[in-house]
């Protein structure tokens, strides 16, 4: 399997949970803090086991894949670096993010790679919990008030662009399972039942993830995360 | 001390969950294999979930356990199959519903647990995701308490 699909499957996991994980002791309430930080955990946990697989493949540990590397040498999709903005903006970007690993993490489950394999049939089961949790915020937003409804559109339409670059991956073999057509299917019917629209296309697709491009948010997310192991090289607890 | 590999398995399934202390890793069906290879044990763990912390813990645990009946110890992980509350033991459930937390259901139904302290099933779940990665928050609407369950998984 090719070491940099692996570790951009890794990274992608590694920068959502820090997002995710933004949102400790600030979210709308104790449930849903309880709830976004047991998700960033499990990604968490998904992209310490893609990342030592991918380690494997390239000679380096998990800690300097995740700690040692700038900005152009992360390989996730731009998706998943993109600022929370508002809750439903960071339920808009979790439910195309975990239907995506749905399809994606499915597909693996039963491919080639035996490690891979393993991997994602663990993960397949956390990441249908993710998706439902954001299937269930989507349709109490957008179903709800008239404030609710707009926010939950508007963080709709704020991630939607960055959803063509999950099904344009240059680096991998073709997953099976894993098409947009497939995706939008699973996402649109949620979507219909919260009383949202699916986003037009307007043409606007960003891309550039799986090649180092990031957005510019991705620089400042790094070095929140990378500071204290880089100020304290080796240091372990 | 000889040990023959039952009372060596028994010691090491004996561990208990550094998360849920009422019950030991053989009843959560985390401890895939115990082996004795050259005088050592070799016991073989899963992950609950991917990011569960209590695995490292889970694994010193092990080795002091070993150690306390003379033995040195390795532990493995693997991943696949991937674990299943399905394997939690009769007994592990048991001691869940003894300790306030409703155990999961089968994962082929989708069913609802019965609150573990007025044994009514008038609940609601109010998260999917509780105190640990493997938990889910319910409340009870008889008694008004609320309760963790492991979920399904």
């Amino acid at each position: 399997m090719n070491a940099q699909y692996v570790l951009g499957l890794g990274d992608d996991c590694l920068i959502s949970s820090h997002r995710l994980a933004e949102w400790s002791g600030r979210a709308p309430g104790l449930e849903e803090d309880v709830a976004l930080a047991n998700i960033a955990l499990d990604q968490l946990g998904q992209a310490r086991m893609l990342l030592q697989h991918a380690g494997s493949l390239l000679g380096q540990t998990e800690d300097e894949l995740a700690y040692l590397r700038g900005e152009r040498e992360f390989r996730n999709v731009q998706l998943a670096e993109l600022p929370n903005g508002d809750f439903g903006h960071t339920i808009a970007r979790l439910l195309c993010f975990s239907s995506y690993q749905v399809a994606l993490y499915s597909g693996l489950a039963a491919g080639p790679d035996p490690a891979l394999a393993a991997i994602a049939g663990k993960a397949v089961k956390e990441v249908r919990y993710h998706r439902d949790y954001a299937s269930q915020w989507t349709r109490r937003l957008g179903d709800g008030t008239a404030e609710s409804h707009r926010r939950m559109a508007a963080g709709l339409a704020a991630v939607w662009p960055y959803t063509y670059e999950l099904f344009e991956d240059r680096h991998a073999e073709p997953v099976p399972g894993l098409t947009r057509a497939g995706w939008l299917s699973d996402v649109g019917a949620v979507l219909t039942a919260a009383t949202l629209e699916v986003p037009a296309d307007d043409g606007w697709h960003p891309t550039g993830g799986r090649d180092g491009l990031h957005t510019e948010a991705l620089g400042y997310l790094l070095a929140e995360m990378q500071h204290l192991h880089r100020a304290h090289p080796g240091a372990t607890w | 001390m000889v040990m023959v590999l039952s009372e060596v398995r028994a010691v090491i399934e004996g561990v208990p969950d550094p998360e849920l202390p009422m019950v030991t890793i053989g009843d959560l069906g985390i401890l895939r294999s115990v082996e004795l290879s050259g005088g050592r044990v070799v016991a073989t763990i899963t992950p609950t979930y991917s990011g569960c912390p209590a695995l490292d813990a889970i694994a010193a645990d092990i080795v002091t356990a070993a150690g306390a009946i003379g033995l040195a110890a390795e532990v493995r992980t693997v991943l696949a199959p991937p674990w299943t509350t399905d394997w939690i033991t009769p007994e592990g459930r048991q001691k869940l519903q003894d300790n306030g937390i409703a155990p999961p259901g089968p994962t082929v139904l989708l069913t609802i647990p019965s609150c573990p302290q007025c044994g009514s099933v008038r609940v609601r779940e109010v998260s999917h995701f509780g105190s640990t990665a493997c938990k889910a928050l319910w409340v009870c609407g008889s008694c008004g308490e609320p309760f963790d369950q492991v979920k399904a998984l």
